[in-house]
C-alpha cells in the first residue's frame, strides 16, 4: 500500500479527452517559457549576428531531431518517424526563414523575439482551423519553435527522464516530439492545463489507450511531484491526494472499467449468437474505406450500409464513373471479402449538394430526393451503377436502393441496373452478374407492402430514422416536436415487425441500419421480432454483441410478444428499461 | 505550364504527414510547383504554406507546375494525389 501524504486533497475538472481511470503518482513537468524581450537591434552588425545565431540554432535543432530519429534505442514506429520528418521540414521551411529574417532585418528584432512572433502567427492560423488534423499542426509548429528557442538560449531540456512505473504526467501540454521521447510503457495517464477533445494530446492519449483529462487550467500548478493522482478520463476529473475512501472507490471503479474493457475486446473473436444458438450478423455503417478498416477492428462482419454520399460532397461537380469506381473498389478491397451493402446515392432533403442545383422545396423530405432523383436523372444513376458494378468484381458487393415507396420505382431501378450491366458486358468489363439487389424499407408504404416487395428483391434493410419520421409525420430536425420522434411508438414497431416477418416468410435476408439497431434497449425486442442482421457505427458493435450473446432467442420472443401487445410507447419503454 | 485539379481523397486532408511527402517529392524536380485552393495560391516548397491553405478531405485543389521538367513532375504529382495520398 502506498503511503498517502498528510495533505488535503482537491479535485480539478477538465475536458474528458480519453476515457478510462488511472491511479498513480504525479510527475510534474514545468517549462520555463521563453518570453520576448522587446529589445531592438542597434546596428547592422547586430543584425548580422542575430541572423547567424538563428541559422546556427536551426541547424542545431535539425541535428537534434535527426539524432532522435536515428536513436535505435527509442524503437520508433513509422508514425513517430513521420512526425520527426515533418519537424525537419518545418525547421527548414523557406517561409519560416523568410519571415524570421524579415523581422530581424526590417523590424530590428533579435532572433528570439523574431522566432516567437513568427511561430505565434502560424500557431494562431492553425488553431483557428476547425478541422482536428489541421489544428493539430499548431502543436508541431509550436514544438519546432520551442526547439529553436531552446537552442538559441542554450537551454538543455531533459525534463522527461527517470520515470517510475505508474507515472501520471502533469504538464501544460505534451508536444509531439516529447510524446515520442517519453517512455510510454511507464506512463498510465495524462493531465494537462491546456488542450481539448481534438487536440494532438487527446489523439495521442486515445491512440495509446491512456486516460487523459486536458484543459484543466492553472490549478494543475498546485500539483507536486509524487502526489497521488486519480485521473478519470471518462468524467473529466483529476483528484489530487484523495482520501482513503475515495481511493478505495476509485480502485474498484478502475478494476471494473478494465475488466469491462477487456471483456468487450475479448468479444471480438466470439461468434455472435444468442445463448440458445441463433446466429446473428453484426455489420457496420460506413462512408469510406477507412471506416471499413476501423469497423473490422471492432468485429464487424462487413458493411450493412455503405453510404456513397461522401464522394459526392465537398466538390464542384459529379464524380466520374472512374472516380466512383476507385472509391468503391477501395472499400471492396478493405472489406477482406466480407459483404458490403452499397446504397445508391441518397441526396436531397437534408443532404443537399452545392453543384447540383436542387430547387428549394416546401417539404424537402417529401420531395425530390434519393431514388426519385436517380430515376429522374438516369445519366447520373447509370454512371453510379456502372461504377458499383465494376467494383463488384471482388464478388462481395450488394446493391441497395434508398427510399423506394412503390413497386414501379423498384422495377424501374432494376431495369436501369440491367441496362448498366448490359453496357459493361458490351465493354467487356468484369462484374458480379449475380450481385444481390435489395431495398431500404424506410417509407411506410414500402413496409406495408413488404410481402409484395419480398418477392422482387434479395434483401431488405430497415432504415428506422426515416421510417419513424414518415410514419409519425415528425420532422426529426425540428426542435419543437423532437419528443414526438419516437421509434418505440407501437405504429413504428408494427411496421418493423411486419417487414421482418414477411422477409423471413419469403426467405430473404433482412437487416436494420437505422439508429434503433444500435440502441441497447431495443436489442432483445428486435431479436424477438426475428431480425438477424444489425448494422451500426463500428464503436457500438461490442456492446450490442455483448447483449446478444447473453440473451436467448426464446426470452427475446417473450419480450417481443409482451411489447407488441402494448398500446403506447411509454409503457413499452418502461417495460424494456425494467427488464433490461 | 501544366495545371490540374485534384480532389483530396484522404479524409484527413493534407496535414503534416502528407505535406512532408509532397514537399520531398517536388524537391526532386526543377519545376516550380504551386498549390491553389480557392483564392489562395502558395509555393509548394513550404510546409507552413501548404498547411495554411487547409486542404481537407473532399476539397478540390489546383496544382500548377512550371519548368523544364514539368511533364515528369506532373506525372509524379498525379501519382501522389491519385494513388499515394489515400494511403497516408
Amino acid at each position: 500500500m502506498k503511503k498517502i501524504k498528510e495533505k488535503t486533497g482537491f479535485e480539478i475538472s477538465g475536458v474528458a479527452a480519453s476515457p478510462g481511470i488511472a491511479i498513480g503518482s504525479a510527475y510534474v513537468v514545468r517549462k520555463n517559457e521563453i518570453i520576448s524581450s522587446g529589445t531592438k537591434l542597434k546596428n547592422e552588425s547586430e543584425v548580422l549576428n542575430e541572423i547567424e545565431k538563428f541559422k546556427k540554432a536551426v541547424q542545431a535543432s535539425v541535428d537534434d531531431v535527426e539524432a532522435v530519429k536515428n536513436n535505435e534505442a527509442l524503437k520508433l514506429n513509422d508514425d513517430e518517424v513521420n512526425v520527426l520528418e515533418a519537424h525537419i521540414e518545418l525547421l527548414t521551411d523557406p517561409q519560416l526563414h523568410e519571415d524570421v529574417l524579415q523581422k530581424i532585418n526590417a523590424d530590428k528584432k533579435n532572433a528570439v523575439d523574431a522566432v516567437i512572433e513568427v511561430v505565434d502567427k502560424f500557431v494562431e492560423v492553425f488553431k483557428s482551423m476547425s478541422d482536428e488534423y489541421m489544428s493539430a499542426s499548431a502543436a508541431d509548429v509550436k514544438d519546432i519553435g520551442n526547439r529553436i528557442l531552446g537552442s538559441l538560449n542554450h537551454s538543455i531540456d531533459n525534463g522527461w527522464q527517470n520515470f517510475q512505473s505508474n507515472t501520471i504526467i502533469i504538464a501544460e501540454d505534451i508536444s509531439p516530439s516529447e510524446a515520442i521521447t517519453i517512455d510510454m510503457t511507464l506512463v498510465i495517464a495524462f493531465a494537462t492545463s491546456v488542450g481539448g477533445k481534438t487536440s494532438h494530446t487527446a489523439i495521442l492519449a486515445k491512440s495509446k489507450n491512456l486516460p487523459a483529462v486536458l484543459g484543466c487550467g492553472n490549478t494543475v500548478d498546485k500539483i507536486e511531484n509524487g502526489d497521488v493522482i486519480i485521473v478519470d478520463g471518462t468524467k473529466g476529473v483529476v483528484i489530487v491526494n484523495p482520501g482513503e475512501k475515495c481511493l478505495e472507490e476509485y480502485s474498484a471503479k478502475m478494476r471494473e472499467y478494465q475488466q469491462g474493457n477487456e471483456f468487450l475486446r475479448s468479444l471480438k473473436s466470439v461468434s455472435c449468437q444468442t445463448s440458445d444458438g441463433v446466429k446473428i450478423t453484426l455489420r457496420a455503417n460506413i462512408s469510406s474505406a477507412e471506416d471499413m478498416l476501423e469497423s473490422l477492428k471492432h468485429g464487424a462482419e462487413g458493411a450493412g450500409l455503405f453510404r456513397t454520399e461522401l464522394l459526392f460532397m465537398n466538390r464542384n461537380s459529379f464524380p466520374s464513373e472512374e472516380e466512383q469506381f476507385q472509391f468503391y473498389s477501395k472499400v471492396a478491397l478493405k472489406s477482406k471479402g466480407k459483404p458490403v451493402i452499397v446504397r445508391t446515392i441518397d441526396i436531397g432533403g437534408d443532404k443537399p449538394l452545392g453543384y447540383f442545383n436542387l430547387p428549394k422545396e416546401e417539404n424537402p423530405f417529401l420531395g425530390y430526393r434519393a431514388i426519385r432523383i436517380s430515376l429522374d436523372r438516369k445519366d447520373l444513376f447509370v454512371t453510379q451503377l456502372k461504377a458499383i458494378l465494376r467494383a463488384s468484381a471482388m464478388r462481395n458487393f450488394r446493391i441497395m436502393f434508398p427510399m423506394i415507396s412503390s413497386l414501379q420505382e423498384l422495377r424501374l431501378a432494376r431495369k436501369i441496373l440491367e441496362e448498366a450491366k448490359q453496357e459493361l458486358r458490351k465493354a467487356n468489363l468484369d462484374f458480379d452478374e449475380n450481385i444481390p439487389v435489395g431495398m431500404m424499407i424506410e417509407v411506410p408504404s414500402a413496409a406495408l407492402m413488404a410481402d409484395i416487395f419480398a418477392k422482387e428483391v434479395d434483401f431488405f434493410s430497415i432504415g428506422t430514422n426515416d421510417l419513424c419520421q414518415y410514419t409519425l409525420a415528425v420532422d426529426r430536425g425540428n426542435e419543437k416536436i423532437k419528443d414526438l420522434y419516437d421509434p418505440y411508438n407501437p405504429a413504428v414497431l408494427r411496421l418493423i415487425s411486419y417487414t421482418i416477418e414477411q422477409a423471413n416468410k419469403y426467405n430473404i435476408s433482412v437487416g436494420m441500419c437505422g439508429e434503433l439497431a444500435s440502441d441497447p434497449m431495443a436489442t432483445r425486442l428486435l431479436l424477438g421480432m426475428g431480425l438477424t442482421e444489425f448494422s451500426m457505427s463500428a464503436t457500438s458493435i461490442p456492446s450490442i454483441k455483448n447483449l446478444i450473446v447473453n440473451n436467448s432467442y426464446e426470452e427475446a420472443r417473450e419480450v417481443c410478444g409482451k411489447v407488441m401487445a402494448m398500446d403506447n410507447s411509454k409503457s413499452i419503454i418502461d417495460y424494456l428499461k425494467r427488464n433490461a | 505550364m501544366i495545371s490540374k485539379n485534384y480532389i483530396i481523397t484522404a479524409p484527413e486532408g493534407i496535414h503534416a504527414r502528407p505535406a512532408t511527402t509532397l514537399i520531398r517529392l517536388t524537391k526532386k524536380y526543377k519545376s516550380v510547383v504551386s498549390l491553389k485552393k480557392g483564392e489562395n495560391l502558395v509555393r509548394l516548397n513550404s510546409m507552413l504554406n501548404i498547411l495554411t491553405i487547409g486542404a481537407k478531405g473532399g476539397d478540390t485543389i489546383t496544382v500548377i507546375i512550371e519548368g523544364e521538367d514539368e511533364a515528369h513532375a506532373a506525372q509524379a504529382i498525379d501519382n501522389f494525389f491519385i494513388e499515394e495520398l489515400k494511403k497516408l
